[in-house]
C-alpha cells in the first residue's frame, strides 16, 4: 500500500513547467532518495507533498487523504539549517517548535511536551546540548537538532531536504547512520546530492528533472554490483550505470 | 536632583521613561531578531505624517500618530508577505512621503509654529498623565500577548517556514509583530523622538542579545538596560540642561562602545 501516492502530478511556476506527469508510490518503511539537477523540481515536489504549494494538476494522497490533512504524520527537516544562527534560542526550544497544536497549555510548554522534546533529542544523541544556544553547535549537530524537531511530533514519514549539505564527511556519515536507525520504524524521504551515501543507505532512488525519469533501484542491485567496496568517484559512475539499467523497470 | 523629583513633570518623565523602556526592550528584541530594523525606521518616519494630520485637525498627537503608524505597519506587512524583493523600495517611499506629508500639514496649520523639534528629538519632559495611560495600556497589551503567544511568536521569528508547517498562522503573527512595533515606535517618539527611536529600539537590544541564550531573557535584559540608560540620560539632561532624547541615546551608545571594547579585551584574554 502506498502511504504517499502521487498520480500524474504536474506543476508550473507562472508559465514554466517544473514538474510533469510525476507518478510515485512511497511505501511504508521505504528509504527513498530523490536525486536530480538543481532546478530540476526536487524542492518543488517536497513543497507539494508538504502542502506549502497547492496541487493544481494531478493528485497527491498522503495516507489516502489530501496533503494538508495529514501534516502531523509528516516530519520535515528543511534545507538551510545554517541560517539565523545568531538567534537567541536554546536547542530545546527549537525542538519544542516541532509540536503541533495539540493539548497546548495556556502559556509556555507542557511538562509532557518538554519530556517528549528531550526524548527526541536523546534519539539523535543530542540530549546533553538541550540548554545550549543553537548558534554554538556545529553544522552536523544543528542538523541532528532539526531532525529531533521533526521527530517531536511522532511522524510516520520523515522528509529531509539536502540534510548533509555543508556538513563535513564524518558528520554526513553520522547523519545517514542516524537515518538508517530511524528507518526501522519511520519511512524516510531524502533529497540529496551525496550519491555515495545514497547508494549505501537508500532502498529506492528516483531521479527528477521535470519528469521522474527512472526509479526502482533496490538494495539488491547495489549489492550485486558490490558498490560498497568502491571509491566514492567510481561509485557515482557505477550508480548511474545502475540507474540506467533499471530504467526499463520504472513502470513495473 | 532630589528636589526635582517633587515636580509632577519630572515624575511623569521618569514614569514614561520606564514604561517606554520596558516596551521597547521587548519589541526592540523582536524587531532585531526578525531583522526588521529598517521596517521600524520606515514606520517611525511615516508616523510623522500622522503627527501632521493630528496637528492639522486638532486631534491628540498619539491618536493621529498611532493610526498612521498602524496603517503603515499593515501596508508594510502586506507588501513584505507578498513581494519580499521590492520591500526596501516601498519602505523608502513610505518613509519619505510620511515625513513630507507631516511637514506640509504642520506648515499649513494656522498659527502653529515650532514644536517641530520636539517630535524629531522627543519631549519626555512634556509627558501628560493621559500620555502615561496610553503608554501603560500599550505595555499591558504587549505583556499579555507575550505571555500567551510567546511560543508562536518565537516560532514565527526563528523559522517562519517551519512554523507555517506546524499550523501556526504566520501572516497573522508577522503582522502582529509589526503593529506592536508601530505602537511602540509612537510612544518612543515621545521619549527620544522619531529620529532617535531606532537607537532606543536597537542599542540596548544589541547588548542584551550578546548576553542571552534565549529570546525572553533577551527581552528582559533589553528592558533593564533600556531603563538604566533612560534614567541616566534623563539625569544628565536635567543636570546639564541638554536635550533628553539625545542624552539618552548618547548614554546608550557610550555604554555599547564600552561593552564592545570590554568584550573584545576579555575575548583576547581568554
Amino acid at each position: 500500500m502506498c502511504i504517499i501516492e502521487i498520480k500524474n502530478l504536474s506543476f508550473s511556476y507562472q508559465k514554466q513547467k517544473v514538474l510533469e506527469k510525476i507518478n510515485l508510490c512511497v511505501e511504508e518503511g521505504d528509504f527513498l532518495a530523490i536525486i536530480g539537477p538543481n532546478g530540476g523540481g526536487k524542492s518543488t515536489l517536497l513543497k507539494l507533498i508538504l502542502g506549502i504549494n497547492p496541487v493544481k494538476e494531478g493528485s497527491i494522497k498522503i495516507f489516502g487523504e489530501k496533503p494538508h490533512k495529514n501534516l502531523q504524520k509528516i516530519g520535515y527537516v528543511p534545507q538551510n539549517t545554517n541560517v539565523n544562527t545568531d538567534f537567541p534560542i536554546k536547542v530545546i526550544e527549537v525542538v519544542l517548535m516541532g509540536h503541533i497544536g495539540t493539548k497546548r497549555p495556556l502559556f509556555g510548554y507542557a511538562e509532557e511536551e518538554k519530556r517528549c522534546a528531550l526524548g527526541a533529542l536523546a534519539q539523535v544523541g543530542m540530549e546533553k546540548f538541550a540548554n545550549e544556544k543553537i548558534g554554538s553547535l556545529s553544522g552536523g549537530q544543528r542538523q541532528r537538532v532539526m531532525i529531533a524537531r521533526a521527530l517531536c511530533a511522532h511522524p510516520k514519514v520523515l522528509i529531509l531536504d539536502e540534510p548533509t549539505a555543508s556538513i563535513d564527511v564524518d558528520g554526513q556519515k553520522q547523519i545517514y547512520e542516524l537515518l538508517k536507525e530511524l528507518n526501522s520504524y519511520i519511512t524516510i524521504i531524502v533529497v540529496s546530492h551525496d550519491l555515495s551515501f545514497i547508494m549505501q543507505y537508500a532502498s529506492t532512488v528516483v531521479h527528477i528533472n521535470k519528469t521522474l525519469s527512472f526509479h526502482g533501484l533496490t538494495q539488491e542491485s547495489f549489492a550485486k554490483n558490490s558498490i560498497n567496496q568502491c571509491t566514492n568517484k567510481f561509485c557515482e559512475v557505477n550508480l548511474f550505470q545502475n540507474l540506467k539499467t533499471t530504467q526499463g523497470d520504472s513502470d513495473a | 536632583m532630589l528636589e526635582a523629583l517633587s515636580y509632577d513633570f519630572v515624575q511623569n518623565a521618569l514614569m514614561a521613561g520606564l514604561l517606554v523602556s520596558i516596551a521597547s526592550g521587548i519589541i526592540g528584541s523582536l524587531i532585531v531578531v526578525n531583522r526588521m530594523v529598517f521596517l521600524a525606521g520606515g514606520i517611525a518616519h511615516t508616523a510623522y505624517g500622522g503627527i501632521g494630520v493630528a496637528v492639522f485637525f486638532g486631534l491628540p498627537m498619539f491618536l493621529g500618530a498611532s493610526l498612521f503608524a498602524v496603517l503603515s505597519a499593515l501596508i508594510i506587512a502586506s507588501i513584505t508577505l507578498k513581494e519580499r524583493e521590492r520591500m526596501d523600495t516601498f519602505i523608502g517611499l513610505m518613509w519619505a512621503v510620511g515625513m513630507a506629508l507631516g511637514v506640509v500639514l504642520i506648515d499649513l496649520t494656522p498659527g502653529y509654529q515650532a514644536d517641530f523639534m520636539s517630535y524629531l528629538f522627543g519631549s519626555i519632559l512634556a509627558v501628560s498623565s493621559s500620555d502615561l495611560w496610553f503608554m501603560g495600556g500599550l505595555l499591558v497589551v504587549i505583556l499579555f500577548i507575550m505571555t500567551f503567544w510567546y511560543r508562536d511568536i518565537l516560532a514565527v521569528s526563528y523559522d517562519s517556514e517551519y512554523a507555517n508547517l506546524r499550523g501556526i498562522n504566520v501572516p497573522f503573527f508577522y503582522t502582529l509583530i509589526l503593529v506592536l512595533s508601530a505602537l511602540t515606535v509612537v510612544v518612543a517618539i515621545k521619549v527620544v523622538g522619531l529620529i532617535l527611536v531606532i537607537a532606543l529600539l536597537t542599542i540596548p537590544v544589541y547588548i542584551a542579545e550578546k548576553l542571552s541564550n534565549t529570546l525572553y531573557v533577551m527581552m528582559i535584559l533589553s528592558g533593564i538596560f533600556s531603563s538604566i540608560f533612560t534614567l541616566i540620560g534623563l539625569w544628565f539632561s536635567y543636570e546639564y540642561e541638554i536635550a533628553s532624547g539625545a542624552s539618552i541615546i548618547l548614554v546608550s551608545a557610550i555604554t555599547l562602545f564600552l561593552f564592545l571594547g570590554l568584550s573584545r579585551i576579555l575575548g583576547r584574554i581568554n
